[in-house]
């Protein structure tokens, strides 16, 4: 391949799939599955499809204050920073095939990285824009940030362990070869979807901005484009975790992954739209059912029940392992 | 109230998104724990007492229904069942259990909207939305009956203005069975949730000794354990021929009075079903007599009205000077016999607790509105006056600004010398 081909492909990896718009899109349109389905489950109507566009190019064209007491650099900074993380860790995640637009041995940790981004981006824009509300929010933002992170790290490395590698096109052919691991993955599973719902700040994990306590914590000062950003960091940063956590414990692209040429790429993205659709449906529907949780009830759960079971997920991965390697009877 | 503690000071209200009216609380913070805390209010101080008493008896019931947009019912047959005190009228049963009536279906209205805020303040928002949509089915049953959502205008002095048909009755009746239904559901769910137990068990506790040294009243005293209510205690209306139960509770938790305030519309269903079998038959009004032929006949007296609003014990004070206009209108209502115990209940929450923690005794803040005047000043403060500080004051504030015309003693409004 040339290398003008390489970089052609490159570009339109970065810039149309499965990089900015179309990320843009699905974005958004996740967003308005959410409040669709978020609305219905509390006997509401809900926006109609182009309200989350809608808002985006609201705040676009809204004012963009920066407060007397903020540090305008950092504070200006901030929502691309996190804007950015999520956007690159997409091309890491397996979309279409097994393999993702770019790929190498210990891109899992790359991507994990990525997405703690946003968290950070909200500490720093947070603390930095001077406002009461926002310094607890973002203090609420780091404290459970390191309780979900853990337990977080912990589930996404029992694939890893299973697979052997820590790639995350690897973990989802090794899925996709095995799809029985689907089920020893249940646990673990279970544990990424609640940290990735702590990891988005949504009910019952919503402290950092709980709504009644803070007016929204963190993002109190952010208005117009940089509140946009954030906004389309939440939404993306939703279809980025539901996509990582489809291809390390739901096989990725599998089984449309068996199939070649426009026949194999039309399905396996439509068996991505399903998986990651399912997965961010389950957080809506655990948005509905719960209320919202103190700071330090959040930090006991995630410590005291989710680490344990992620440990012993681990555990159970690395005696499934030996078993079916014929080490143990 | 007002204990120094170190530690960053944050301001809730008067405008924050968790309050609905405007009050301010002061918290001082260690951390996510609340040390210290310091209650301002009345931001929204309307005069209606004043105002009320350049209107007669008959206009004044319209004025003072304007205090609250949710107890309305509760402030006009207060003030009702003053002046007939006043007057010694017998109001006629039917017009008693048409009050009694409207009375409890204001008390589910108001209950299941606070069920909803409830939940929305402690982020549980599929909560806050089914409440207000079965809230939906006594609002359409006050609609239908009075023809207000609201305000619904249906006492006046010596019984009601409007009649109960049998159409009527039997809508009431049908709207009970689909409530009864949903309020089993929330008995069920609501207090058995787990995330709502983790929010609201041992939550701004309020202690039996606590609620019985600073009188609170309502929902907040009987989940204390104190069972205190006005339609036991003191039955008015039709309340002394119907059965029902006070419910108490003895944690005095977020999830006590939520339990109890449930336990209450299961209650006022069992009450409404009893009214609107066995209404009697017979006038609206005790006189036929017009409004202004009663109002001549009003002694040089006082009088003191209480009733159980769905927030607790109302009080409204009337003064007679034997004119058709009161002398003197006092109304204590429930919440500011609350707020202390909130205050208390504070001290040593997590500042996530705040929010429920004033939502839980369910505040009217607006309706608490008064003016206070120190009349021995021995208080202090930027804002404390005694009688002869405050009217030098209005004098100063006056001559300050010569664009606005000074009340005269013969104005509308301030009358009174």
């Amino acid at each position: 391949m040339s290398l003008e081909l390489d970089l052609a492909t490159g570009l339109v990896y970065l810039l149309v799939f499965p990089g900015f718009a179309f990320l843009f899109v699905y974005g958004l349109t996740a967003e308005y599955l959410d409040r669709k389905l978020y609305a219905r489950l509390q006997n509401r109507v809900g926006p109609p499809l182009v309200q989350p566009l809608a808002d985006f190019l609201k705040l676009l064209a809204k004012e963009s204050a920066v407060p007397e007491n903020a540090t305008a650099r950092i504070y200006n900074a901030a929502p691309l920073t996190g804007l950015a993380g999520v956007f690159t860790a997409m091309l890491y995640i397996p979309v279409w095939s097994e393999q993702a637009a770019f790929a190498f041995e210990g891109d899992l940790v790359v991507v994990l990285f990525l997405l703690s981004l946003p968290s950070f981006s909200l500490f720093f824009g947070g603390w930095y824009s001077g406002n009461v509300f926002s310094r607890i929010g973002t203090t609420r933002t780091i404290t459970q940030l390191f309780g979900y992170e853990i337990p977080f790290f912990l589930a996404a490395f029992a694939p890893a362990v299973a697979a052997g590698t820590l790639s995350t096109s690897g973990i989802a052919a090794f899925v996709a070869a095995n799809p029985w691991y689907v089920v020893v993955f249940l646990p673990a599973f279970a544990i990424a979807l609640l940290s990735l719902q702590a990891k988005l700040e949504r009910i019952p994990f919503d402290i950092p901005e709980a709504e009644t306590e803070l007016a929204t914590g963190t993002l109190v000062e952010y208005s117009g484009r940089k509140l946009a950003l954030f906004r389309l960091t939440k939404d993306v940063e939703l279809v980025v975790g539901a996509a990582l956590l489809s291809a390390l414990f739901l096989g990725g692209p599998a089984p449309a992954g068996a199939l070649a040429g426009t026949a194999g790429l039309t399905a396996g993205v439509i068996v991505f739209l399903v998986k990651t659709l399912a997965v961010i449906a389950l957080l809506t529907v655990l948005k509905a059912v719960v209320a919202r949780l103190r700071i330090e009830q959040m930090v006991d759960v995630f410590y005291r029940l989710l680490v344990p079971v992620a440990l012993a997920q681990i555990a159970l991965v690395l005696a499934v392992g030996l078993y079916t390697n014929g080490v143990i009877p | 109230m007002s204990e120094k503690a170190s530690g960053t000071e944050i301001p809730v209200g008067p405008q924050h998104p968790s309050l609905k009216e405007p009050a301010n609380f002061t918290l001082t913070v260690d951390g996510e724990v609340i040390t210290g805390a310091e209650m301002k209010l009345s931001y929204n101080h309307r005069g209606i007492e004043q105002a009320v008493l350049s209107k007669s008896y008959i206009e004044a019931i319209y004025l003072l229904e304007r205090i609250c947009g949710i107890c309305s019912h509760a402030h006009t047959s207060a003030f009702t069942q003053g002046v007939e005190d006043l007057l010694d009228l017998d109001v006629p049963p039917r017009a008693r259990y048409i009050r009694t009536l409207i009375g409890e279906l204001e008390r589910i209205h108001s209950h299941m909207l606070w069920l909803g805020v409830a939940g929305h303040e402690i982020g549980f928002d599929t909560l806050w939305q089914y409440a207000w949509r079965d809230r939906e089915i006594v609002m359409d049953l006050l609609e239908e009956i009075t023809g207000n959502r609201v305000h619904y205008s249906i006492n006046t002095i010596g019984g009601v203005r409007e009649d109960l048909t049998d159409e009527q009755r039997q809508t009431v009746l049908e709207g009970m069975d689909d409530l009864a239904e949903r309020i089993d559901f929330y008995q069920q769910t609501v207090p058995n949730e787990e995330t709502v137990r983790m929010r609201c068990e041992d939550v701004g506790v309020v202690s039996e000794e606590l609620a019985r040294e600073y009188c609170a009243v309502g929902a907040v005293g009987r989940a204390s354990g104190v069972p205190t209510d006005v339609r036991k205690d003191a039955p008015y209306a039709a309340y002394d021929e119907v059965d029902f139960d006070v419910i108490t509770d003895d944690r005095g938790d977020l999830l006590a009075r939520t339990v109890v305030r449930i336990g209450e519309i299961a209650q006022a269903i069992r009450i409404i079903r009893q009214v609107a079998e066995k209404i009697p038959e017979g006038d609206l009004k005790a006189s036929a007599k017009p409004p202004q032929a009663l109002l001549a006949q009003v002694p040089e007296e006082d009088a003191v009205s209480r009733y159980e609003a769905p927030r607790g014990e109302l009080i409204h004070y009337l003064r007679a000077d034997g004119t058709d206009t009161p002398e003197r209108v006092h109304i204590r209502v429930p919440t500011l016999a609350n707020w202390p115990t909130v205050v208390e209940a504070l001290k040593g929450s997590y500042i996530a607790d705040t929010p429920i923690v004033v939502a839980g005794i369910d505040p009217c803040i607006s309706c608490t509105s008064r003016i206070g005047v120190e009349t021995d000043g021995s208080h202090g403060g930027e804002n404390a006056f005694d009688l002869d500080e405050l009217r030098e004051y209005g004098i100063e504030w006056y001559d300050d600004h010569s664009a606005v015309e000074r009340p005269s003693p013969e104005f509308d409004g301030g009358g009174r010398p």
